[in-house]
């Protein structure tokens, strides 16, 4: 049984499709409007490149990102973020 | 875009029955902050590949990096990564990754620190931080582990102590001869006791398996710290 882990477990995954660290990034949750960073929301299955990892929110569990490495691609879903705020003064990680 | 480098192990150490740190020369690695972790990449022949995250007990400019891992039996990369890597294997790294759960030293606050087992990495990067900036910030750490042979960095953590760096040990199943306690878990009692108070607003770093993580934030938002400046990291367990 593998626990979940949070946010800062995806630095690396999400480090593929942003330019810019995604962990201090904040998210609001279209269900229940909860608004935090993505350190801190919850993930299950960090091994990406295997399984895929889902975050989920940390105060209602409606999945925010979907996300799945192959060799070839990364396939990113947002099915529950209504709003993804990146600072822009955060260098590249 | 980060990408995946090729680093060369340069050294292994043991540091307890089922742990060991490993030095890792990475051609092109940009130093990193404390409390940064990468991203590990293991290909068998056959071309299968299993990543995990490691935090970088290391810290500053240069191109050497150390981390510091503890065996699940069951897994597929730590056994492999405390058992069998050797000085001249290499190793994929992604990194450093990471700019949330991080302390510089500009943050002036009190800084708590509290690790469960391996949660020391990140943290003992923020010890190392804090002694090599000179920084004057009080930093205390709670470092709970299950035996005395189970702690990571213990003769360094020793040597780091002073005015400004204090560390206290919890035992969760036997602890030293002549230990003032029985053994027992990081209660909320039990950080009551050995940590900052919120009434002088710290920083809390809190990092180790996740139930570890999760039992001693909540404690600390009940003792009165504000749930901001509370800062967790999972790794899962
Ligand atoms: C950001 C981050 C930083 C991390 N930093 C570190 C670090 O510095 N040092 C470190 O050692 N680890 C760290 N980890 C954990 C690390 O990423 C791996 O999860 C760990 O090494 C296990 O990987 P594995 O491939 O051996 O096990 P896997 O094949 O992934 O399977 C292990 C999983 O199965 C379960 N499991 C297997 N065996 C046991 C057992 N005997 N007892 C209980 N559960 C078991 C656990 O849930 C565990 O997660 C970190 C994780 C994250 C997310
Ligand atoms: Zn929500």
């Amino acid at each position: 049984m593998t626990s979940h882990v949070d946010g800062n477990a995806l630095a690396g995954s999400l480090s593929e499709i942003f330019r810019t660290d995604m962990t201090t990034a904040v998210c609001c949750c279209g269900g229940c409007g909860d608004t935090t960073t993505i350190a801190t929301e919850m993930v299950y299955g960090t091994d990406a490149l295997a399984h895929g990892s889902i975050v989920r929110c940390r105060s209602c569990d409606d999945v925010l990102i979907t996300l799945v490495d192959t060799p070839e691609r990364t396939v990113v879903r947002f099915p529950g973020i209504t709003t993804l705020t990146v600072d822009r003064e955060t260098p590249p990680a | 875009m980060t990408d995946w480098k090729v680093g060369t192990v340069t050294d292994t150490r043991t540091e307890t029955p089922t742990g060991r740190s490993i030095t890792i020369s990475v051609d092109g690695w940009p130093g990193n902050l404390a409390g940064q972790h990468l991203d590990l990449r293991l290909t068998a022949p056959d071309g299968y590949q299993a990543v995990r995250s490691y935090s970088i007990a290391s810290v500053g400019d240069g191109s050497t990096v150390e981390l510091a891992v503890d065996r699940f039996p069951t897994g597929e990369v730590s056994p492999y990564l405390v058992d069998d890597v050797l000085p001249g294997d290499q190793l994929e790294v992604k990194g450093p990754l990471g700019r949330w759960f991080v302390w510089t030293p500009e943050d002036t606050r009190p800084i708590q620190l509290v690790a469960g087992g391996s949660g020391i990495v990140p943290l003992i990067a923020m010890a190392r931080a804090h002694a090599m900036s000179g920084s004057t910030t009080a930093f205390r750490l709670l470092y709970s582990v299950r035996t005395p042979e189970d702690r990571f960095f213990a003769d360094e953590l020793a040597s780091l102590e002073s005015e400004t760096f204090h560390v206290d040990y919890v035992y969760t199943r036997s602890t030293p001869a002549d230990w003032p306690t029985p053994p027992r878990r990081v209660t909320r009692d039990v950080i009551e006791a050995l940590t900052i108070s919120a009434a002088d607003a710290p920083g809390v770093f809190v990092c180790g398996p996740t139930g570890f993580v999760e039992a001693v934030a909540r404690a600390l938002v009940e003792l009165g710290h504000d749930p901001q400046s509370v800062k967790t990291e999972r790794f899962g367990g």
